[in-house]
């Protein structure tokens, strides 16, 4: 029963508040729906007794991505609601595809239903006596190393292509040295003269 | 947890005495926390003041023990002000967001052996998750003030924050490589030996205890990393524009992860509640929660010491020390652990 109360809970607030992402007029305010969503979500994966995903859901896309999300959104100087005007012309365009995912979606779910192939896979999530981390964490570093390892490969070059694709290489730019800059000390920053009244300091130094 | 039994004794079904026993554990376990943090933040302010040779709070209570309380006070009763331009909605919530959060993060924190509100499986997952999302209080107040000042402040905020959760994320991974375990009572049980010397800090993993205190100061915005609220640049940071109970929710959230940082940094290296001589009157479990506050304790007078003795760090000394100095550490010391795990300790088995 509690269980029926927390999921219409959770599943109401996430629609509630997937809807205001893209109803929102303030960009601000839509990527904070989309956090509250987020967090709805994890919530959802909590029930479904994947607490691991849920946990990892709300450190790596609310912790992080959201963060830069709404680090970006809040210093854009962009008239949302001028650029939404148009949006309307979209709609039929945005219907079709969510028509073409909910066919998908329903046709997976039945086919998980009504195929007995299927039974199997459904009966346990996770390995009974396991942790869905330690199930998780078997499947990717044990049972499929490899491939694990060409996606963390595959992900490398696209972070060393955007670094390349970005980076500059300016000439003439002073660069800051740490180590030069704490090897200063007072001997070799300051310096002593005498100056004699009237001359000024111009060839002393 | 606690109390389930004591309920369930009384008559009441069991998932009603689960509730109510939680709800209870909740509630003694929150309000003895807000009193802690009343007298350490008392004690931050006497540290404080005994190193630049002052006196510190002394008027209200003998040795201004209720200099706390009468802040409290002062706080409640004072105008709520919200400024014309602010975004009034996102302004209120910000430091609820805050302080929820920070209480949130203590549900899962072990006292003492069996002690704790959710033992999750989970757990220091958890911790990391609500100690990450501090920054949304933060960055929230700085928008919706419509201020220049708490805007770069929220800027500065989303940055450093997430900056240095990347470093306390590699170090939480080296100690539970280390523990094998999630959950936050298996890292301390892991940890449990003769002395203080098979704790966590006195293995391989010594120097992530430096770098986890060094990346918890800056995750709290604490002195010498307090850029956030720099009061020579920015006035006071994101809470430039709060008053009465919101700017005092800011506080206590602030306060209530610090000693979260401190309560995760003893569980993760000083073995929680463990006795630091594990022989008969000193490890009996009721002490646990004793040595346990001992060593937020500890912990936050290092803290203390740190924000009276330490100039405060320039904004790109700041990031240069997260990126090129504890990340690749950090790092390098994860797969130094995973192979200490995997190779050596299994032909050393006295070795922790």
């Amino acid at each position: 029963m509690f269980e029926a109360i927390a999921f219409y809970f959770f599943s109401a607030i996430l629609i509630a508040s997937a809807v205001m992402v893209i109803a929102a007029r303030n960009p601000v305010h839509s990527v904070l729906f989309l956090i509250l969503s987020f967090f709805n979500a994890a919530g959802l994966f909590v029930l479904l007794g994947a607490e691991f995903l849920a946990m990892i859901l709300i450190v790596v896309y609310v912790g992080a991505v959201a963060v830069l999300f709404l680090f970006v959104v809040m210093m854009l100087d962009i008239d949302f609601a001028e650029l939404k005007r148009g949006s309307l012309q979209y709609l039929p365009f945005g219907v079709l595809i969510g028509l073409i995912l909910v066919a998908e979606l329903v046709m997976a779910g039945s086919v998980w239903v009504l195929k007995p192939v299927m039974a199997s896979a459904t009966a346990h999530a996770t390995p009974a006596g396991m942790t869905n981390t330690e199930a998780l964490g078997r499947i990717l570093y044990t049972d499929y190393v490899y491939y694990f390892q060409i996606a963390g490969l595959v992900l490398l070059v696209a972070m060393i292509g955007a670094i390349v694709l970005t980076l500059r290489s300016r000439p003439g730019v002073r660069r800051q040295v740490i180590s030069v800059q704490n090897a200063r000390t007072a001997a070799m920053a300051v310096d002593m003269h005498d100056l004699k009244p009237g001359q000024g300091s111009e060839g002393s130094a | 947890m606690l109390f389930t039994n004591l309920f369930a004794g009384l008559g009441l079904n069991h998932s009603l005495a689960w509730f109510i026993s939680q709800f209870l554990s909740i509630l003694i376990f929150d309000v003895v926390l807000l009193v802690m943090i009343a007298y350490l933040l008392l004690a931050d302010r006497k540290i404080w003041a005994a190193v630049q040779m002052r006196r510190g709070p002394n008027v209200v209570g003998p040795f201004g023990l209720l200099q706390t309380f009468a802040d409290l006070f002062k706080f409640l009763f004072k105008e709520v002000i919200i400024p014309a331009g602010a975004n009034k909605v996102i302004f209120m919530i910000a430091p609820l967001i805050t302080v929820t959060l920070a209480f949130a993060g203590w549900a899962v924190v072990p006292l003492a052996d069996h002690w704790v509100v959710a033992d999750i499986n989970v757990g220091i997952l958890y911790l990391f998750a609500m100690s990450s999302l501090g920054v949304y209080g933060i960055i929230m107040a700085g928008w919706a003030s419509n201020s220049k000042y708490p805007f770069l402040s929220a800027l500065r905020a989303a940055a450093q924050m997430v900056s240095y959760e990347v470093s306390i994320g590699f170090v939480i991974i080296t100690v539970l490589l280390f523990a094998g375990s999630l959950n936050l009572s298996d890292i301390v049980r892991a940890q449990a030996g003769a002395t203080l010397f098979s704790w966590n800090w006195c293995s391989i993993l010594f120097p992530m205890l430096p770098i986890f205190f060094v990346s918890a100061l800056a995750e709290t915005n604490r002195p010498p990393f307090d850029l956030v609220e720099a009061e020579s640049e920015l006035v006071a940071g994101f809470f430039v524009e709060y008053s009465s109970t919101p700017f005092l929710l800011f506080f206590l959230g602030e306060y209530l992860s610090i000693v979260l940082m401190c309560a995760m940094c003893s569980i993760l290296f000083l073995g929680g509640w463990l006795s630091p001589i594990n022989i008969w009157p000193l490890n009996i479990p009721a002490l646990g929660v004793f040595w346990f506050l001992l060593k937020i304790c500890f912990f936050f007078f290092m803290f203390a010491m740190v924000k009276a003795m330490v100039p405060r760090y320039r904004y790109d000394q700041l990031m240069r020390l997260g990126w090129k100095v504890f990340l690749p550490t950090s790092l390098g010391w994860v797969i130094l652990t995973a192979a200490w795990v995997m190779f050596v300790r299994p032909h050393l088995p006295g070795m922790p």
